[in-house]
């Protein structure tokens, strides 16, 4: 796409293709870097490489159906992509979900963000150069795949939820390896700080780069982790609690300065209250139902329906416009990842491109997700 | 540092990855895990799958068709609908499950292989229930 | 078993006398090209095991015991590639540049003591030597990025030349410190100093620190990591050997693996005694001094892998902030605490 070649850079200036296929960018991503040196002017995103038309698709499926176009979306938070269509549909069905299906949703939606952060700190290993950290990371990622294989059967496109509760009850295996598995990743993930975080070479490479203040952050839309940051307090389990998220405590983690080092520092807190998280719940999970009663063709009622759920990367929200058929005439989702990739030009400009690497990384973008 | 060592040292313990092609006689798969959809037949090459189309309703992209006709029934001489193919492409087929949970007689059900890479397309392109095989009997009650 | 002075006569017997040396040359030649591919091939095979067991898992283990035949099927694999080029590219530097950098591993690795016989080049300035052929592979690297007429190409060759030129002021110094102790430059010299106890025991304080800014210096030049942002694979896809392919890609990818052997053999030679056994106890027994030597590489070798896998990597402006307001000024008041050690005669002899 030639006409995006500006015609007015100056002439030691000159344009570098960071293509489609490339290790550092989380996907199909091309980026188009206006370079002086080593030091970047203008970085243009250009994106469209995964577009499998999503949206135009669930126009034409039942409700049930939709769900598992979402696992596909996010991959890596594929559980919560679901529970976010599946919460929609039922806020707008209004409909009464089991205790049990709540506690189960939440402690699931909690693996399923450390299983995405572990992959995220292994990749962000990698793409700075330390290359031993993502098989650590993966190593620990498989036994929440485990876990989830042993449950629903899939390890990534996972299609559990289901407008009305969970497809099929959770394995007797489930709370037994879940309680293991809290056992063992709390002795790693001081590892994963002695390993990368109280790195010298790491911190100074982290350090200062990438700035986003707060204004920004609010302007730009940005959520999530990268978010938080800054100093914007955006969980949606606070501030638009839904499943069982108003029974547990956890705290909200915020940083101030911003940078590329607060928002690693943000997810890696975000993992050990991820884990109070599901111990505060996997002990106690109610008995009851994994089903509540829903028609065989679900059809909502005319009108805008919108939910907001926190995936690993930031707020999904999930919107439908319904005539009162069985399909939906639209549906939306208003990914984390545009949002979070519309601010790479504002903080990477002026930096060198191994920092537009280190801050491309702790944006944790996914690419399926943005171009949908 | 400290931490790369340690696990230098311990790696024959602690390797985690399998040695594949040469451990497929003890790998084996969770109950639950979703290799291929297949239809069970018992020991007098019966199934239970009465063609009420329910699972090519609730698959998304139509991945199965259903080919059927109205015969009549022997036992009760009345025209009844019965299945004659059930086709089932497995290169469509995105592993949802929601065939298996729309199906009201319990007709199929995952299977576990995972080796399911052929060498020429129409391979891919099953048919589910064997020749010659019937439903059992009373199986729509 | 002077087995070389035994064949030197031999020869000398048979031919007039140009004729035999050489042949004798040609002979010498031969068997440091044969070092040179097996230790690169073996040294490759190593590398990916030893980084495997770092991150938890077996590496190749299935082509021969143990993964031993791996590096000959993928010598095989790149011999049979196609040589590709590119239509702009400069055809005779492009052709040129790998010949730089293997030509100057071979011609390093002719100067090291294998042990007392067993030394192919014995020059009075060794170590000046050694260091000069490693300046000129830099100019490989440059050339390699520069006719490939592809920009990610240049970018990895710019970093690369000011990255090495700036090390090699760090090793350069760091030797000259050990050097002060030996009053000389020849290699067998340094050697024979040592029998009185390794230089690193020699000169306590000095030679520790001495070492330490070796080992990252050493790295920087040999291209790795934690320095290794010439070939970041992160970032740019494959640095300056993005347009080979086949053997001259091959020719890069040993002359790495050769380069990072030889810094080990300096370090070895220089700091731990090259062929000399602990306190002397089997320096009788005559070629178990080649032994002695690759163990004491191979253990370097083994540390600089370490590095590598466990580090992050530096940028390029934070790698010059480290050689030039960190490792020079600390090398130079290094040096200068040698120096009065030589002189007030403080260090440790056996």
């Amino acid at each position: 796409m030639d006409t995006t070649i500006t015609n007015n850079f100056k002439s030691e200036e000159y344009q570098i293709n960071m293509g489609p296929q490339h290790p550092a960018t989380h996907g199909v991503l091309r980026l188009l870097l206006t370079i002086d040196g080593e030091i970047i002017k203008k970085v243009e995103p250009d994106l469209g490489y995964i577009h499998r038309s999503i949206e135009k698709m669930c126009e034409y499926d039942s409700y049930q159906q939709i769900v598992h176009l979402t696992d596909r979306m996010d991959y890596l938070s594929s559980h919560i992509n679901n529970e976010g269509v599946c919460l929609t549909v039922e806020n707008a069905l209004q409909l009464e979900i089991p205790e049990r299906v709540k506690v189960i949703r939440t402690i699931i939606a909690e693996l399923t963000r450390i299983a995405s952060h572990t992959l995220w700190w292994g990749v962000m290993g990698m793409d700075v150069g330390a290359l031993t950290t993502y098989f650590y990371g993966f190593r620990d990622r498989e036994m929440i795949n485990d876990i989830f294989e042993e449950t629903c059967g899939a390890r990534l496109t996972m299609n559990y939820n289901i407008p009305g509760g969970l497809m099929f009850d959770i394995h007797p295996n489930f709370v037994k390896r879940t309680k293991e598995f809290i056992a063992h990743f709390k002795t790693k993930l001081p590892e994963y700080d002695l390993l990368l975080s109280d790195n010298v070479i790491f911190r100074k490479r982290m350090e200062g780069i990438g700035i986003l203040t707060k204004e920004d952050a609010i302007s730009f839309g940005a959520s999530g982790p990268v978010g938080r940051a800054s100093g914007y307090s955006c969980d949606v389990r606070k501030h638009h609690s839904y499943s069982a998220y108003d029974k547990v405590t956890f705290n909200e983690i915020l940083k101030t300065e911003g940078d590329t080092y607060s928002r690693y520092q943000v997810r890696i807190l975000e993992m050990w209250e991820s884990l109070s998280i599901i111990e505060q719940l996997i002990d106690n999970i109610p008995e009851g139902d994994f089903f509540a009663k829903t028609n065989a063709v679900i059809k909502l009622p005319a009108g805008e329906y919108y939910e907001k759920v926190e995936t690993a990367r930031g707020e999904l929200g999930v919107y439908i416009i319904s005539t009162g058929t069985k399909n939906p005439y639209r549906m939306k989702f208003r990914s984390p990842g545009f949002s979070n990739l519309s601010l790479l030009n504002h903080i990477a400009v002026g930096g060198k491109i191994g920092d537009l690497v280190a801050t491309m990384a702790t944006l944790d973008l996914v690419i399926p997700d943005i171009d949908r | 540092m400290s931490v790369t060592g340690k696990y230098f040292l311990h790696s024959r313990k602690g390797a985690i990855t399998q040695q594949y092609p040469d451990n497929r006689a003890t790998l084996q798969m969770f109950e639950r895990f979703r290799g291929e959809v297949v239809m069970p037949h018992d020991e007098n090459n019966e199934h239970r799958c009465t063609g009420c189309q329910k699972c090519e309703l609730a698959c998304p992209n139509g991945s199965i068709e259903i080919i059927w006709d109205r015969q009549i029934d022997p036992e009760t001489g009345k025209k009844k609908k019965m299945i004659d193919k059930h086709i089932y492409h497995l290169g469509m087929c995105t592993m949802c499950s929601l065939c298996i949970e729309a199906c009201p007689t319990d007709a199929i059900k995952w299977a576990q292989n995972f080796e399911n890479s052929v060498y020429d397309r129409k391979y891919l392109t099953r048919v589910l229930n064997k020749p010659g095989s019937k439903v059992v009997p009373g199986v729509e009650d | 078993m002077n087995i070389t002075k035994n064949i030197h006569e031999w020869l000398f017997s048979l031919m007039p006398e140009t004729t035999a040396s050489i042949v004798e040359m040609v002979l010498i030649a031969i068997v440091y090209l044969g070092i040179f591919a097996v230790a690169g091939l073996y040294l490759v095979l190593l590398e990916r095991r030893v980084a495997a067991w770092f991150q938890l898992r077996l590496g190749p283990n299935r082509v021969g015991w143990q993964g031993l035949l791996q590096t000959m099927a993928d010598a095989l694999k790149l011999v049979s590639k196609e040589l590709t080029g590119t239509i702009k590219a400069d055809k005779f530097l492009y052709n040129l540049a790998p010949y730089f950098v293997i030509v100057t591993a071979l011609m390093a690795m002719s100067l090291f003591p294998f042990s007392e016989e067993f030394q192919a080049f014995d020059i009075n300035i060794g170590i000046f030597f050694l260091i000069a052929i490693s300046s000129i592979g830099v100019i490989g690297i440059l050339l390699a990025g520069w006719s490939s007429n592809n920009k990610f190409a240049l970018i990895g060759a710019m970093r690369s030349g000011v990255q090495t030129i700036s090390y090699e002021l760090s090793v350069g110094l760091s030797l000259l410190t050990m050097v002060l102790m030996t009053g000389s430059l020849q290699l067998s010299e340094i050697v024979e100093v040592q029998k009185n106890g390794w230089l690193i025991v020699q000169g306590h304080i000095p030679a520790v620190i001495a070492f330490m800014i070796y080992m990252i210096a050493g790295t920087a030049e040999t291209n790795r990591a934690p320095f290794d942002l010439v070939e970041a694979e992160s970032e740019l896809g494959a640095g300056f050997h993005t347009e080979y392919s086949g053997m001259k890609f091959a020719y890069f990818f040993l002359a790495e693996f050769i380069n990072m052997f030889i810094i080990a053999a300096i370090a070895t030679t220089v700091f731990f005694g090259a062929h000399l056994s602990p306190f002397g106890i089997t320096d009788n027994i005559p070629l178990l001094g080649v032994f002695w030597f690759l163990i004491k590489t191979l253990a370097i070798i083994l540390l600089m892998m370490w590095f590598r896998w466990t580090f992050p990597r530096l940028r390029i402006d934070q790698l010059l902030v480290l050689e030039w307001k960190y490792l020079l000024p600390l090398n130079l008041m290094n040096l200068i605490l040698m120096a009065l050690m030589v002189l007030l005669g403080l260090t440790i002899q056996f």
